[in-house]
């Protein structure tokens, strides 16, 4: 099953590839990986996207804990979350093509950032699935570029991870 | 006053009462060597190979309750560190290991003898430092020896590059430490506790299973207590020997892959398991699912929560220091009113028994022509009063020494149990004598193993260490040999030790006194006379029965209830 995962960690070099190399030395998968400092400049927050049978899961949450340099593990999918990733993809796209892109991007809630002669920029917010679903309905033909960021989760209401 | 580098890790390490330090200098570490000389309260062990300042800091470490501390230079230093530190990682011991590295400005440039350490060493330390300003020497050694020694011990390398070594900073040695996002365990759960013990007392086939967690909490106290309370079966996994006293009728001996048929039948057939500090791993229960094909309940204490559930499904967790645990169990056990129900547990030491008696112990056919390399273990523990300290290296000798050397006490044995590194026995025996002087320390080995390290009998020269080596000299690396004839055909490839070198004069080349045994007879006199050699170092080389095979044993892949016990079956 597909979980995402939040931890803190010690902003320090190094940290990064003790997450990193803990999933390749262990054999677990990673579906997505993102992080970025906090509002404390000292702690990181880390979104995992993984998967795995509970056991496996299990472990993954028990050996981040493990690391020295993690403060604090969740796994939010054991609870009410909200989970949210940036996509920037570039579409081949002129004249009428163009304005069809347009109105696909704004059922989607997306945004046209930035427009050139034969291509234009989409940025869009959204769940992993909605983000694959527009990817879908623009047709891997017309894709010049991807970029996603892999998800960010936090947990909904009380659910709050903070040292 | 401003400090050096040099000067303040040099401090730190007196502020730790650090006695020995096991190293080997090189180009990073010229400005740390240069302070050790101008002072003499931490002693430097040089070694003639990096893998063997961290075998002995490990040895050290494991035969006493301090921190093992071992020094080396950059570049090829830290790499030849690596298998030490894997092995003290695997094992749990509780070492720092400080090497040198390139200076900052020149990280990265691919400068001479530069290697990543800190990348090379994440997956088999505890955790690892690059020390990148002189100011956060002290908080840093503070941090490592504390990683080191709490919670689940293990290695922490501490990289320092040159040009740290020698800047200037004022030196004050954190009297306390704290890191945020470690906490280590103590106390377990009271409510589980108290849970455990309502399982225990209601058990009908119940078994012990305590591993080297027991060594490392230094609870054998309390596990002794607590078996002898409750009258259960206990066994002792590899790295548990000697946590629980041999010689007592409930020690069932060492289950696993070479355990005894008794303690593999008990663990595989009881109704409620106790584990304590042990991790089922693959040499103990085998094959995971024909062990969960027998139902029971299992209790599992533990300070590592990721040794919890890892491997077999567990019923009632306790994560907590061993000690601490057990102490409160204990509490739990002898306040209660309640006791095992005799019946059930007549019935089932009638079992056990039985069981006793098809395993027959350990058994081997012993000889008038050839040594067989079991009655030199058995010699070894009669001559040394059981009370000897104990390492090994890798393969046969190491299961015999296991099986046939009943250990009484803990931190008597030191083995690499899980890296399994061949050429640990020779460098941790220095640490173990080092750490206690006057102790009969042996070094049981084979002719493979010990040519891993045998440059270190010239260490043992240098700091009189008088070591007594036994080599089981079988001309084969014996335990592949054995795989090779059950599992391949009788294939023996290159497993046959091809000219071997002359023992007896290798030793007296190095200084020491070498004998060389060939017949069963001249064992018992050979060991007399070398273990009243008080200061001697005497290597033994034993001519062994070369086709001689380790059993029991659970094959590889196999369930604990498939062990075969001897040749004939």
């Amino acid at each position: 099953m597909r979980h995402i995962i939040s931890l803190l960690m010690e902003n320090e070099a190094g940290a990064l590839s003790r997450v990193a190399g803990l999933f390749s030395a262990r054999g677990y998968n990673i579906e997505s990986l993102s992080v970025a400092p906090t509002e404390d400049p000292t702690l990181s927050r880390m979104t995992i996207v993984t998967s795995g049978s509970d056991a496996i899961i299990e472990q993954i949450n028990k050996q981040l804990n493990k690391l020295v340099d993690v403060a604090a593990v969740m796994d939010l999918s054991d609870g009410e979350h909200l989970e949210r990733e940036l996509m920037l993809v570039k579409v081949r796209a002129a004249g009428v093509a163009r304005e069809e892109l347009k109105r696909m991007v704004d059922t989607f809630h997306g945004r046209i950032i930035d427009e050139a002669e034969h291509s234009c920029t989409i940025e869009l917010t959204g769940a992993c699935a909605e983000l694959d679903s527009l990817l879908e309905k623009i047709g891997r033909d017309l894709i010049l570029e991807t970029v996603r960021t892999g998800a960010s989760g936090i947990g909904c209401g009380d659910r709050i991870l903070k040292l | 006053m401003e400090l050096t580098g040099a000067e303040i890790l040099i401090r730190c390490l007196q502020e730790e009462k650090v006695e020995y330090l096991f190293g080997y200098p090189g180009g990073a570490v010229l400005f740390i060597y240069d302070e050790l000389f101008k002072q003499d309260k931490v002693k430097h062990v040089l070694v003639r190979h990096e893998q063997a300042a961290v075998h002995a800091a490990d040895g050290y470490a494991r035969s006493s309750d301090k921190v093992g501390v071992a020094l080396v230079t950059s570049g090829p230093g830290l790499t030849n560190a690596v298998t030490g530190i894997a092995t003290a990682y695997m094992d749990s011991t509780p070492m720092v290991i400080i090497s040198g590295q390139v200076p900052t400005y020149a990280i990265g440039e691919d400068a001479f003898q530069e290697v990543d350490a800190v990348g090379i060493t994440r997956p088999c330390v505890k955790h690892n430092f690059l020390v990148k300003d002189v100011k956060d020497i002290a908080s840093t050694i503070k941090k490592a020896f504390y990683l080191a020694k709490s919670g689940r011990p293990g290695p922490v390398l501490v990289d320092i590059p040159k040009d740290i070594s020698n800047q200037k900073t004022t030196f004050a040695y954190p009297s306390s430490v704290s890191i945020r996002s470690y906490h280590p365990v103590g106390k377990g759960d009271s409510g589980q506790i108290r849970q455990a013990a309502q399982m225990l007392l209601a058990a009908k086939r119940p078994m012990i299973y305590a591993g080297g967690g027991v060594v490392l909490a230094d609870a054998s106290a309390q596990l002794t207590e607590m078996v002898r309370l409750l009258d259960f079966p206990c066994t002792n996994t590899l790295m548990g020997l000697g946590g629980f006293p041999a010689s007592d009728k409930r020690f069932v001996g060492m289950l696993g892959m070479h355990g005894t048929y008794e303690a593999n039948m008990a663990m595989h057939n009881c109704d409620v398991l106790l584990a304590v500090g042990a991790r089922f791993d693959d040499r103990v229960i085998g094959n995971v699912e024909h062990f969960a094909q027998e139902p029971r309940k299992i209790i599992h204490i533990d300070i590592d929560p990721s040794s919890i559930a890892k491997r077999v499904k567990v019923d009632l967790p306790i994560v907590g220091d061993v000690k601490l645990v057990l102490d409160e169990l204990l509490g739990v056990l002898r306040g209660g009113k309640q006791a095992p129900n005799a019946a059930d547990m007549a019935a089932w030491w009638k079992q056990v028994e039985e069981w006793r008696a098809i395993g027959g112990g350990l058994r081997y056919k012993n000889s008038l022509e050839v040594i067989k390399p079991q009655f030199v273990i058995e010699k070894l523990h009669e001559i040394t009063g059981g009370d000897a300290f104990i390492t090994t290296d890798v393969g046969q000798h190491q299961m015999w020494a296991a099986q046939y050397y009943k250990f009484e006490k803990p931190r008597r044995w030191m083995t690499s149990g899980g890296l399994g590194t061949m050429g640990f026995g020779l460098p941790a025996a220095m640490g173990v004598q080092m750490v206690n002087p006057g102790a009969t320390v042996a070094c049981i080995t084979g002719e493979g193993s010990i040519q891993m390290n045998i440059q270190e009998l010239s260490t043992c020269k240098q700091f009189a260490l008088p070591i007594k080596i036994l080599s089981l000299n079988n001309g084969y690396l014996g335990m592949v040999r054995q795989w090779q004839e059950f599992f391949h055909g009788n294939r023996y490839s290159e497993t046959y030790m091809n000219a071997l070198p002359d023992f007896v004069k290798l030793a007296e080349a190095y200084g020491h006194i070498g004998m060389r045994i060939d017949k069963p007879a001249d064992v018992e006199p050979a060991l007399r006379e070398a273990f009243a050699r008080k200061n001697d170092l005497v290597f033994m080389d034993f001519r062994t029965d070369p086709s001689e095979n380790v059993f029991p044993m659970v094959p590889g892949g196999k369930g604990l209830s498939e062990i075969i016990l001897s040749e004939q079956i």
